[in-house]
Protein backbone atom coordinates (compact mmCIF):
# COMPACT_ATOMS: atom_id res chain seq x y z
CA UNK A 1 0.00 0.00 0.00
CA UNK A 2 1.19 3.42 -0.91
CA UNK A 3 1.71 6.06 1.87
CA UNK A 4 -0.10 9.00 2.23
CA UNK A 5 -0.58 12.31 4.34
CA UNK A 6 -3.16 13.17 6.34
CA UNK A 7 -3.31 16.96 7.80
CA UNK A 8 -3.95 17.10 11.34
CA UNK A 9 -2.23 20.86 12.92
CA UNK A 10 -4.10 19.50 16.33
CA UNK A 11 -2.41 20.32 19.64
CA UNK A 12 -0.83 17.84 22.05
CA UNK A 13 -2.87 18.82 24.80
CA UNK A 14 -5.79 19.90 23.07
CA UNK A 15 -7.47 17.18 24.96
CA UNK A 16 -6.36 18.59 28.76
CA UNK A 17 -7.10 21.98 27.94
CA UNK A 18 -10.75 20.63 26.85
CA UNK A 19 -11.12 18.71 30.07
CA UNK A 20 -9.79 21.91 31.76
CA UNK A 21 -13.01 24.14 30.36
CA UNK A 22 -15.05 21.57 31.35
CA UNK A 23 -13.74 21.71 34.55
CA UNK A 24 -14.13 25.24 34.56
CA UNK A 25 -17.87 24.80 33.33
CA UNK A 26 -18.74 22.53 36.58
CA UNK A 27 -17.06 24.96 39.02
CA UNK A 28 -18.72 27.87 37.64
CA UNK A 29 -22.24 25.77 37.93
CA UNK A 30 -21.62 25.74 41.53
CA UNK A 31 -20.13 29.39 41.87
CA UNK A 32 -16.54 27.65 42.95
CA UNK A 33 -13.00 29.96 42.66
CA UNK A 34 -10.54 27.63 41.59
CA UNK A 35 -6.96 29.07 42.18
CA UNK A 36 -3.75 27.08 40.47
CA UNK A 37 -0.36 27.90 42.73
CA UNK A 38 2.35 26.92 40.85
CA UNK A 39 5.93 27.10 41.90
CA UNK A 40 9.54 25.73 42.94
CA UNK A 41 9.82 23.14 45.48
CA UNK A 42 10.72 24.52 49.14
CA UNK A 43 9.21 28.05 47.94
CA UNK A 44 6.36 28.17 50.95
CA UNK A 45 3.04 27.08 48.84
CA UNK A 46 2.02 24.79 51.80
CA UNK A 47 2.39 27.65 54.17
CA UNK A 48 0.94 30.30 52.25
CA UNK A 49 -1.94 28.00 52.09
CA UNK A 50 -2.39 27.51 55.71
CA UNK A 51 -1.76 31.36 56.35
CA UNK A 52 -4.90 31.96 54.01
CA UNK A 53 -6.85 29.36 55.94
CA UNK A 54 -6.06 30.98 58.93
CA UNK A 55 -7.68 33.80 57.94
CA UNK A 56 -10.29 33.53 55.59
CA UNK A 57 -11.00 30.03 56.60
CA UNK A 58 -13.87 31.69 58.89
CA UNK A 59 -15.41 33.63 56.24
CA UNK A 60 -14.79 31.47 53.40
CA UNK A 61 -15.61 27.92 52.78
CA UNK A 62 -11.86 26.41 51.19
CA UNK A 63 -11.22 23.31 50.34
CA UNK A 64 -7.49 22.07 49.46
CA UNK A 65 -6.35 19.99 46.16
CA UNK A 66 -2.59 18.60 46.71
CA UNK A 67 -0.56 17.36 44.00
CA UNK A 68 2.85 15.71 44.73
CA UNK A 69 5.18 12.71 44.80
CA UNK A 70 4.14 12.61 49.01
CA UNK A 71 1.04 14.50 49.58
CA UNK A 72 -0.24 13.36 52.37
CA UNK A 73 3.02 15.08 54.32
CA UNK A 74 1.56 18.59 53.38
CA UNK A 75 -2.24 16.67 53.40
CA UNK A 76 -1.93 16.21 57.09
CA UNK A 77 -1.25 20.03 57.96
CA UNK A 78 -4.16 21.31 56.33
CA UNK A 79 -6.52 18.86 57.12
CA UNK A 80 -5.10 19.70 61.06
CA UNK A 81 -7.25 22.93 59.79
CA UNK A 82 -10.49 21.17 59.34
CA UNK A 83 -10.48 21.87 55.41
CA UNK A 84 -11.18 19.29 53.06
CA UNK A 85 -7.93 17.74 51.41
CA UNK A 86 -8.02 16.07 48.68
CA UNK A 87 -4.08 14.58 47.71
CA UNK A 88 -3.18 13.81 44.16
CA UNK A 89 -0.19 11.40 43.91
CA UNK A 90 1.63 12.02 40.62
CA UNK A 91 3.51 8.96 41.25
CA UNK A 92 6.89 10.72 40.07
CA UNK A 93 5.20 12.94 37.55
CA UNK A 94 6.09 16.49 37.52
CA UNK A 95 2.86 18.33 37.14
CA UNK A 96 -0.71 17.84 37.60
CA UNK A 97 -3.61 17.35 34.83
CA UNK A 98 -7.09 18.36 34.07
CA UNK A 99 -8.20 14.77 34.30
CA UNK A 100 -6.52 14.41 37.89
CA UNK A 101 -7.97 17.70 39.18
CA UNK A 102 -11.71 16.41 37.43
CA UNK A 103 -11.29 13.17 39.72
CA UNK A 104 -10.50 15.61 42.67
CA UNK A 105 -13.30 18.11 42.21
CA UNK A 106 -15.84 14.76 42.20
CA UNK A 107 -14.33 13.96 45.70
CA UNK A 108 -15.44 17.61 46.89
CA UNK A 109 -18.84 18.46 47.89
CA UNK A 110 -19.07 21.57 45.56
CA UNK A 111 -22.39 22.67 46.73
CA UNK A 112 -20.60 23.34 50.30
CA UNK A 113 -16.69 25.27 48.69
CA UNK A 114 -16.27 28.65 47.67
CA UNK A 115 -12.86 28.43 47.28
CA UNK A 116 -10.27 25.47 46.26
CA UNK A 117 -6.73 26.04 46.47
CA UNK A 118 -4.86 23.90 44.26
CA UNK A 119 -1.25 23.50 45.20
CA UNK A 120 0.92 21.92 42.62
CA UNK A 121 3.52 19.59 42.28
CA UNK A 122 6.87 21.75 42.99
CA UNK A 123 7.88 22.56 39.96
CA UNK A 124 8.85 25.54 37.43
CA UNK A 125 8.98 23.88 34.31
CA UNK A 126 5.77 21.64 33.48
CA UNK A 127 3.31 23.16 35.64
CA UNK A 128 2.50 26.38 33.37
CA UNK A 129 1.49 23.91 30.02
CA UNK A 130 -1.32 22.37 31.53
CA UNK A 131 -4.28 24.08 31.95
CA UNK A 132 -6.41 22.73 34.87
CA UNK A 133 -9.75 24.46 34.78
CA UNK A 134 -8.44 27.15 37.39
CA UNK A 135 -9.63 30.34 37.10
CA UNK A 136 -6.40 32.00 38.08
CA UNK A 137 -2.94 31.55 38.19
CA UNK A 138 -1.12 31.92 41.73
CA UNK A 139 3.27 31.95 41.21
CA UNK A 140 5.05 31.88 44.16
CA UNK A 141 8.56 32.44 43.90
CA UNK A 142 10.83 32.56 47.03
CA UNK A 143 13.63 35.35 47.75
CA UNK A 144 16.60 32.58 47.90
CA UNK A 145 15.34 31.37 44.63
CA UNK A 146 16.98 34.21 42.95
CA UNK A 147 15.19 37.14 40.51
CA UNK A 148 16.49 35.50 37.80
CA UNK A 149 13.40 33.11 37.44
CA UNK A 150 11.48 34.96 35.18
CA UNK A 151 14.27 35.40 32.58
CA UNK A 152 15.48 31.28 32.61
CA UNK A 153 11.25 30.16 33.15
CA UNK A 154 9.51 32.96 31.49
CA UNK A 155 5.68 31.02 30.88
CA UNK A 156 5.40 30.12 34.52
CA UNK A 157 4.91 34.02 35.18
CA UNK A 158 3.79 35.16 31.56
CA UNK A 159 0.64 32.32 32.85
CA UNK A 160 0.34 34.00 36.18
CA UNK A 161 -2.48 36.73 37.23
CA UNK A 162 -0.52 36.93 40.56
CA UNK A 163 3.43 36.33 41.80
CA UNK A 164 3.80 36.18 45.72
CA UNK A 165 7.45 36.73 46.30
CA UNK A 166 7.72 35.07 49.55
CA UNK A 167 10.51 34.95 52.28
CA UNK A 168 10.79 38.63 52.01
CA UNK A 169 11.66 38.45 55.88
CA UNK A 170 14.95 37.01 54.30
CA UNK A 171 15.74 39.76 51.54
CA UNK A 172 18.80 41.28 53.73
CA UNK A 173 20.62 38.11 53.23
CA UNK A 174 20.10 37.67 49.73
CA UNK A 175 20.94 39.78 46.37
CA UNK A 176 17.46 39.58 45.13
CA UNK A 177 16.58 43.12 43.53
CA UNK A 178 12.55 43.32 45.13
CA UNK A 179 12.94 47.33 43.65
CA UNK A 180 13.32 46.35 39.98
CA UNK A 181 11.54 42.71 40.30
CA UNK A 182 7.79 43.56 39.81
CA UNK A 183 9.15 45.44 36.41
CA UNK A 184 10.25 42.11 35.37
CA UNK A 185 7.66 40.52 35.88
CA UNK A 186 5.30 43.27 34.40
CA UNK A 187 7.15 43.50 31.23
CA UNK A 188 6.74 39.86 30.49
CA UNK A 189 2.91 39.85 31.35
CA UNK A 190 1.21 43.61 32.41
CA UNK A 191 -1.74 42.79 33.71
CA UNK A 192 0.04 40.43 36.75
CA UNK A 193 -0.50 41.75 40.33
CA UNK A 194 3.17 41.27 42.02
CA UNK A 195 3.11 40.62 46.09
CA UNK A 196 6.23 40.90 48.24
CA UNK A 197 5.21 39.12 51.08
CA UNK A 198 6.26 35.99 54.03
CA UNK A 199 4.10 33.40 55.48
CA UNK A 200 6.40 33.29 58.45
CA UNK A 201 5.95 36.41 59.49
CA UNK A 202 2.45 37.72 57.56
CA UNK A 203 4.21 40.85 56.25
CA UNK A 204 2.21 41.43 52.90
CA UNK A 205 -0.30 39.64 52.93
CA UNK A 206 -2.60 41.28 53.28
CA UNK A 207 -2.41 42.32 49.21
CA UNK A 208 -2.69 38.36 48.89
CA UNK A 209 -5.98 38.59 50.59
CA UNK A 210 -7.69 41.22 49.34
CA UNK A 211 -6.49 40.17 45.97
CA UNK A 212 -8.13 36.63 46.87
CA UNK A 213 -11.29 38.29 47.90
CA UNK A 214 -11.61 40.35 45.07
CA UNK A 215 -11.33 37.33 43.51
CA UNK A 216 -14.09 35.80 44.76
CA UNK A 217 -16.64 38.74 44.42
CA UNK B 1 9.49 18.85 30.30
CA UNK B 2 7.25 15.90 31.16
CA UNK B 3 7.69 13.66 27.69
CA UNK B 4 6.31 10.93 28.88
CA UNK B 5 2.73 11.93 29.50
CA UNK B 6 3.62 14.21 26.19
CA UNK B 7 3.60 11.11 24.06
CA UNK B 8 1.14 9.76 25.49
CA UNK B 9 -1.42 12.27 24.23
CA UNK B 10 0.71 12.63 21.13
CA UNK B 11 -0.29 8.71 20.53
CA UNK B 12 -3.41 8.93 21.26
CA UNK B 13 -3.94 12.22 18.95
CA UNK B 14 -1.53 9.97 16.51
CA UNK B 15 -4.42 6.72 16.54
CA UNK B 16 -7.74 9.01 16.56
CA UNK B 17 -6.59 10.10 13.63
CA UNK B 18 -5.08 6.89 11.95
CA UNK B 19 -8.58 5.07 12.67
CA UNK B 20 -10.42 7.86 11.19
CA UNK B 21 -7.85 7.85 7.73
CA UNK B 22 -8.93 3.99 7.94
CA UNK B 23 -4.70 3.70 7.86
CA UNK B 24 -3.30 0.48 8.27
CA UNK B 25 -0.17 1.70 9.81
CA UNK B 26 1.64 5.23 11.06
CA UNK B 27 4.73 5.80 8.97
CA UNK B 28 5.98 9.54 10.07
CA UNK B 29 4.68 11.63 12.45
CA UNK B 30 5.55 15.60 11.87
CA UNK B 31 5.49 17.39 14.99
CA UNK B 32 5.91 20.97 15.46
CA UNK B 33 7.86 21.86 18.70
CA UNK B 34 8.02 25.66 20.07
CA UNK B 35 11.45 26.18 22.16
CA UNK B 36 9.57 27.73 25.16
CA UNK B 37 8.06 23.60 25.84
CA UNK B 38 11.29 22.63 26.61
CA UNK B 39 10.48 19.23 25.14
CA UNK B 40 13.54 17.13 24.18
CA UNK B 41 13.79 15.06 20.77
CA UNK B 42 15.25 12.14 22.71
CA UNK B 43 13.05 11.99 25.72
CA UNK B 44 10.52 11.84 23.15
CA UNK B 45 12.22 8.94 20.93
CA UNK B 46 12.66 7.05 23.98
CA UNK B 47 8.99 7.35 25.26
CA UNK B 48 7.47 6.89 22.03
CA UNK B 49 9.26 3.71 20.96
CA UNK B 50 8.33 1.51 24.03
CA UNK B 51 4.79 3.83 24.41
CA UNK B 52 3.78 3.10 20.63
CA UNK B 53 4.45 -0.63 20.63
CA UNK B 54 1.85 -3.16 19.63
CA UNK B 55 0.16 0.09 17.73
CA UNK B 56 -0.42 1.28 14.54
CA UNK B 57 2.59 3.56 15.56
CA UNK B 58 4.98 1.47 15.59
CA UNK B 59 8.24 2.19 14.31
CA UNK B 60 7.08 5.18 12.57
CA UNK B 61 9.43 7.86 12.23
CA UNK B 62 9.06 11.47 14.32
CA UNK B 63 10.26 14.28 11.56
CA UNK B 64 10.73 17.71 14.23
CA UNK B 65 10.26 21.34 13.44
CA UNK B 66 11.40 23.28 16.32
CA UNK B 67 10.14 26.79 16.11
CA UNK B 68 12.34 29.22 18.03
CA UNK B 69 11.43 31.77 20.76
CA UNK B 70 9.81 34.56 19.05
CA UNK B 71 9.52 37.86 21.44
CA UNK B 72 7.49 41.20 20.50
CA UNK B 73 8.93 44.51 22.23
CA UNK B 74 5.74 45.95 23.92
CA UNK B 75 7.62 49.74 23.22
CA UNK B 76 8.27 49.69 19.57
CA UNK B 77 6.54 47.12 18.19
CA UNK B 78 10.06 45.02 17.01
CA UNK B 79 10.10 41.12 16.67
CA UNK B 80 13.08 39.18 17.39
CA UNK B 81 13.83 35.62 18.27
CA UNK B 82 15.16 34.91 21.69
CA UNK B 83 18.42 34.45 22.16
CA UNK B 84 20.65 33.61 25.00
CA UNK B 85 17.70 34.25 27.60
CA UNK B 86 18.33 38.04 26.68
CA UNK B 87 14.37 39.74 26.70
CA UNK B 88 15.98 43.10 25.49
CA UNK B 89 14.79 44.66 22.53
CA UNK B 90 17.71 45.07 20.22
CA UNK B 91 16.11 48.40 18.63
CA UNK B 92 15.50 50.27 21.50
CA UNK B 93 16.93 48.54 24.52
CA UNK B 94 13.04 48.30 26.08
CA UNK B 95 12.52 45.46 28.64
CA UNK B 96 9.03 44.95 28.10
CA UNK B 97 8.69 42.37 25.60
CA UNK B 98 5.41 39.75 24.71
CA UNK B 99 6.18 36.44 23.73
CA UNK B 100 4.27 35.25 20.40
CA UNK B 101 6.08 32.47 19.45
CA UNK B 102 8.20 29.23 20.64
CA UNK B 103 4.85 27.78 22.71
CA UNK B 104 4.05 25.87 19.39
CA UNK B 105 3.25 22.03 20.54
CA UNK B 106 1.22 20.16 17.60
CA UNK B 107 0.96 17.48 15.14
CA UNK B 108 1.45 19.25 11.53
CA UNK B 109 0.61 16.12 9.57
CA UNK B 110 1.20 12.32 9.41
CA UNK B 111 2.12 9.70 6.41
CA UNK B 112 0.15 6.51 6.99
CA UNK B 113 -0.57 3.55 5.06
Amino acid sequence: MSARTVTIKENILGANEKKADSNRKLLDSHHVLMINMMSASGSGKTSLILRTIDRLGGKYRIAVIQGGVAPSIDGDKITRQSVPAIPINTGGGCHLDAQMIRQALEALDLDRTDLILIENVGNLVCTADFDLGAHKNAVILSIPEGDDKPRKYPMMFVEADVVLVNKADVLPYFDFNLEAFPEIIRGLNPSAGVFAVSAKTGDGLDCWFSWLEEALG
Amino acid sequence: MHEQSMVESLLTLALNNAEKANARKIVSIHLVIGDFTGVMEDAVNFYFGFLSQDTKAAGARIRYTHVPGQLRCRDCDTLFPLQKHDYHCPECEGKRVEIVGGRELYIENMEVE
